[in-house]
């Protein structure tokens, strides 16, 4: 998958929960990344994070720290 | 309704429909006091106390019509011989229905309808199924005095003059035929097709002895007038006029089995009838809870796919997907196949191979394809193909309700007042139901149609909606929220079901929400392009217009915001107090037969069976006290995911079963790439279908007429499927599947569907009562089906959402990222036709061609125009994923900017074109939205001369080894 890819995917789950009433919007973008994407995935993700996580959007970024800590 | 098998008292015609009166009447038949409920014909009540009266132009599939006088009885107190079927019984009326009178107008009668009718019963291919002939008997007719001078039925008289009145047959279906000198004019086709079916194609030309059935206005045939072969017409035939050609060649068939349609979600139930194991017809079983006797082209007709010689009836294999496939026997297949999926894991992990099970499959050889994932191959990379449907309903309905399931049955329709359809086009995807909301239309209930595309439901013979918002696609939730904007700032909303059944607060915090001028149709009209006039009306009937219900289908799931309409949708059903009772609620069309029991049965990555996350520990426990071994807590691979972790290397073996991800998943360059980097693809299927061009082994399938089994349909109804004929490849699926798993050491020892769905109903609470002996005296249950609901769920959240309080889902529209600009200026979406079924693998071998041999693009006269496009002509359609090449058809069906097109074929491959973008919480592909250009054609795309060169040398099989 390509990088682009992944982080269009994480961008638009941290677009919804943008607009949702969650105190917590990162912890929930978390929940749902870990929820539905498989490891490997979220091994991806991970890596990418490690070279600067380039666009991510703030929330997805903050999400994915979280969900790969 | 013709029954030659001698109609057991389930099954005999009852002359006229059932009352749905409560108040019950008393009277007396032949001296027996019959009660029925009130408004019921003297000819139902007689039927019920197991006295047939003589009838003609009475089926209890439409209402009385009085016109062939064969019915008569005498009722004390009354003059003359009232027709039995016009009727009404009264309390305390007393009916003869056998008499010296009654007896001698019968005779008379019946004397007349033969003078006109051939005598050549023996040779006739209605011969021991006419019910004309059953009632020559009945009234013991022995000779006709009246000499057949003016008559419809010899081509010439006798000194070989033509017969003016004479009609040839017309044979221009290819199911049934016409056969005009048969017919005596009872009109029960003409009201069949206006009634039940509700397309009106049909009607009587002419009057008195010119009277003649008539298919479309004058110079059609039954093929060029609107008749969508849906068979109602012949179900309804009391002769051979309107026969089915399969009898005509085969004979009348000497048993049936009642069993479930393997296509559409709305899951109608048919008898399968035979001789020996020769499929006669199929013919809709009037008991069938979903479909009330009805059917369509596609389940009554388009059955022949099973005897087709494309059909792959030995396991092959081959090392590389260049070599021509090697016929192997079972064992070898099945070894060999083993072999290779643990050499891959033994090699690149556990997690390197996975499977996809299919919503075409029976719930219990879904189950068992993810237990043998989840057990055997040890990890949780299983998906459906419902994750291309249907998967943000599952993540929408959870989220909003608790359960993934639509909240009603079919029957509720029968008591709706307004209905929103959207995002689905029902009288071609799921014509059976499309035909139970029309008839209720034709009641007076109101309809508004949210879909790009003038579909038919939006007008029609006695259909038109109130209201048609014709949407741009891609912005269902724009559109869904100006609705509710309207709701809640006018104050219709239902308070009271709000604060009783959903949380206050939350609401109070959405209508802030969704009262922003933002969401106002005025505002959102630039996006939608919906006349915001039209939208305010709208959403003022839906929330003012009493019960209010709301279909739809995948024209609202595969979005980039699928998720989120779903949970739009489920808002308004909430807000307007329309759940939990009859002719209301939310209700997902489902595509595929077994989309609703596929998800069901724990198909997902994410999901055990009955909706369980992996990682709930004391979910795994349940399963793996049965399954033995460990299952792993995290979540597996969606079908994209697995496509795209092939494509990084990591996923290397895939089993798939009665899916066809290279035609069906979008960007087929990327499922080409997907799939082609893998080094072992099993395919399991009926056919080699695209998929297979890139397999390495093919596991022949058996048809739903093989196996037992059941589907789960789209209002939760399981329904069983029965094995009718033997396995032409020699084993039912859910067989091979177990073949497989334990040649990786799983140790099954099933020996019959029943005893998985045993299994199922002990791990999943909301199957705990259902099992095979149930089905057997009930027919179908609707889930839930438990201690609780021994009975099952026809509606479901009646007291209180599953999930407690309903949640309110903040909706806030987010354009696609798929965009016109100056290159792709056009947007694309994508539907089926009635006659084709998904990727037309099975319709496309059957005689279903004759009405859509190939996919054609709608284009709107305007963007045709500014194109050079004629109607007819070939033109390349392009988007940045691909392009190809189809015919165009010039229509305003769709609004300018919009093109439209279908997916049956693979000669034109609309998913060539489509993205990879996809919903934002579950991946559901956006296969409705896809910016294109479309211009005039040279031929062929190179796309497409590569892919076809490659399928054809991709489908050589060696001969057989001598």
């Amino acid at each position: 998958m390509s990088p682009e890819k992944m982080t269009r995917m994480a961008n638009q789950i941290a677009t919804f929960f943008e607009s949702q009433p969650d105190a917590d919007k990162a912890g929930s973008v978390a929940a749902h990344l870990k929820e539905f994407w498989e490891p490997r995935m979220l091994e991806k993700l991970a890596a990418h994070l490690k070279t600067g996580g380039e666009g991510l959007s703030p929330l997805a970024l903050e999400a994915s720290k979280r969900v790969t800590a | 309704m013709k029954d030659f098998i001698i109609p057991t008292s389930k099954d005999m015609d009852m002359g006229t429909p059932a009352s749905k009166s409560t108040e019950m009447v008393t009277l007396t038949i032949d001296g027996f006091d019959v009660t029925v409920p009130e408004g019921t014909s003297v000819m139902r009540a007689s039927a019920e106390a197991g006295i047939q009266v003589p009838k003609l132009c009475a089926t209890d599939s439409v209402e009385a019509f009085g016109s062939c006088r064969l019915c008569v009885v005498e009722i004390e107190g009354r003059r003359g011989t009232p027709a039995s079927c016009t009727t009404p019984v009264t309390s305390g009326m007393v009916v003869k229905t056998q008499s010296s009178k009654v007896k001698k107008i019968r005779k008379g009668v019946m004397e007349l309808y033969i003078s006109d009718h051939p005598l050549d019963c023996l040779t006739c291919s209605a011969n021991g199924d006419c019910e004309l002939q059953d009632m020559a008997g009945m009234v013991g007719l022995r000779d006709v005095r009246y000499e057949a001078v003016a008559n419809h039925f010899e081509a010439r008289d006798t000194s070989g003059e033509a017969n003016a009145q004479f009609i040839p047959k017309d044979d221009s279906n290819p199911y049934f035929t016409y056969d005009p000198a048969k017919c005596i004019v009872c009109s029960r086709c003409v009201r069949a097709c206006e009634e039940v079916q509700g397309t009106f194609a049909l009607t009587i030309e002419g009057m008195g002895f010119n009277s003649r059935v008539s298919a479309g206005a004058g110079g059609d045939d039954f093929l060029s007038s609107d008749c969508v072969s849906c068979g109602a017409c012949v179900q309804a035939c009391p002769t051979a006029t309107l026969q089915e050609k399969s009898v005509i060649e085969m004979g009348t068939p000497e048993r049936s089995v009642i069993t479930t349609c393997a296509y559409c979600g709305v899951g109608c139930s048919f008898k399968a009838e035979l001789n020996g194991d020769d499929l006669v017809r199929m013919v809709p079983y009037k008991h069938g809870e979903a479909n009330r006797g009805h059917s369509c082209v596609k389940g009554r007709f388009a059955w022949g796919y099973a005897n087709h010689s494309d059909r792959i009836l030995n396991p092959m294999i081959r090392d590389k997907i260049t070599d021509p496939w090697k016929e192997v026997s079972w064992d070898e297949a099945i070894s060999y196949t083993a072999k290779r999926l643990r050499d891959l894991q033994a090699k690149h992990g556990v997690k390197s191979i996975g499977g996809i099970t299919s919503s075409r499959c029976t719930n219990e050889e879904t189950y068992l394809v993810q237990k043998m994932i989840r057990s055997t191959f040890g990890n949780n990379n299983t998906d459906t193909c419902a994750r291309v449907c249907h998967s943000p309903t599952g993540y929408g309905l959870k989220t909003t309700f608790g359960t993934s399931a639509g909240t009603q049955n079919f029957d509720s329709v029968e008591e709706t007042d307004v209905v929103i359809i959207i995002g689905a086009n029902p009288t071609d995807g799921h014509p059976v139901f499309a035909s139970r909301l029309k008839k209720r239309l034709r009641q007076g209930a109101k309809l508004i149609v949210i879909d790009p595309r003038r579909t038919d439901i939006v007008k029609s013979a006695h259909i038109e909606a109130q209201h048609h918002l014709p949407l741009l696609p891609g912005t269902n939730v724009a559109v869904m929220s100006s609705i509710a904007h309207v709701i809640v700032t006018e104050g219709l909303m239902d308070e009271e079901f709000i604060r009783t059944r959903c949380d206050w607060d939350e609401f109070a915090h959405y209508a802030e929400f969704i009262s922003d001028p933002r969401h106002a149709p005025e505002a959102t009209a630039m996006l939608t392009g919906v006349d915001p006039q039209e939208l305010r009306a709208a959403a003022k009937l839906f929330a003012t217009g009493g019960n209010g219900s709301i279909y739809y289908g995948l024209g609202v799931t595969e979005h980039s915001q699928g998720s989120t309409t779903v949970m739009a949708i489920a808002n308004l059903a909430m807000m307007t107090g329309n759940l939990g009772k009859n002719g209301v609620g939310v209700n997902p069309l489902r595509g595929q037969n077994n989309v609703q029991g596929a998800c069901d049965m724990g198909s997902f990555p994410h999901e055990l069976p009955g909706y369980r996350h992996v990682s709930d520990d004391a979910t795994r426990e349940v399963f793996e006290a049965i399954w033995g071994g460990k299952i792993d807590p995290e979540p597996g691979l969606r079908i994209p995911n697995m496509l795209d972790a092939a494509v990084d290397g990591t996923f290397k073996g895939l089993y798939c079963q009665g899916e066809d991800i290279l035609q069906s998943d979008p960007d087929t360059k990327h499922v080409q790439a997907g799939l082609a980097a893998m080094e072992c693809v099993i395919v399991h299927d009926l056919f080699l279908n695209e998929t297979a061009n890139y397999a390495h082994v093919f596991l022949p399938g058996s048809t739903f007429l093989e196996k037992d089994g059941t589907f789960t349909n789209a209002e939760r109804r399981i329904n069983r499927v029965r094995k009718v004929m033997a396995p032409k490849n020699g084993y039912a699926d859910w067989e091979i599947t177990m073949m497989l798993a334990n040649a990786m050491d799983a140790g099954w020892t099933y020996t019959h569907p029943s005893q998985i769905m045993d299994e199922i109903a002990a791990t999943t609470p909301g199957f705990a009562n259902v099992n095979y002996e149930m089905l057997e005296t009930r027919g179908s249950v609707q889930w839930p089906c438990n201690d609780d609901k021994p009975d099952g769920s026809p509606i479901m959240h009646v007291d209180g959402f599953a999930r407690g309080k309903g949640q309110f889902i903040i909706t806030e529209y987010v354009a696609t990222d798929e965009k016109t600009g100056p290159r792709f200026p056009l947007l694309l979406t994508t539907g089926r036709t009635l006659s084709q079924y998904n990727v037309g693998a099975q319709t496309r071998r059957t005689e279903n061609v004759v009405w859509h041999e190939e996919d054609v693009l709608e284009i709107h006269p305007h963007d045709a125009e500014v194109r050079g496009v004629r109607d007819g002509q070939y033109v390349r359609l392009a988007s940045r994923a691909g392009e190809t090449q189809l015919r165009a058809k010039i229509t305003d069906r769709v609004s300018t900017g919009v093109v439209y097109t279908t997916f049956h074929h693979p000669d034109t491959q609309a998913n060539v074109i489509t993205t990879d973008y996809s919903d934002w919480a579950t991946n559901c592909p956006e296969y409705k939205v896809t910016a294109v250009q479309v211009a005039l054609s040279n031929g062929p795309s190179e796309w497409q001369e590569d892919y076809n060169a490659q399928a054809a040398q991709s489908r050589r099989i060696l001969p057989a080894a001598e």
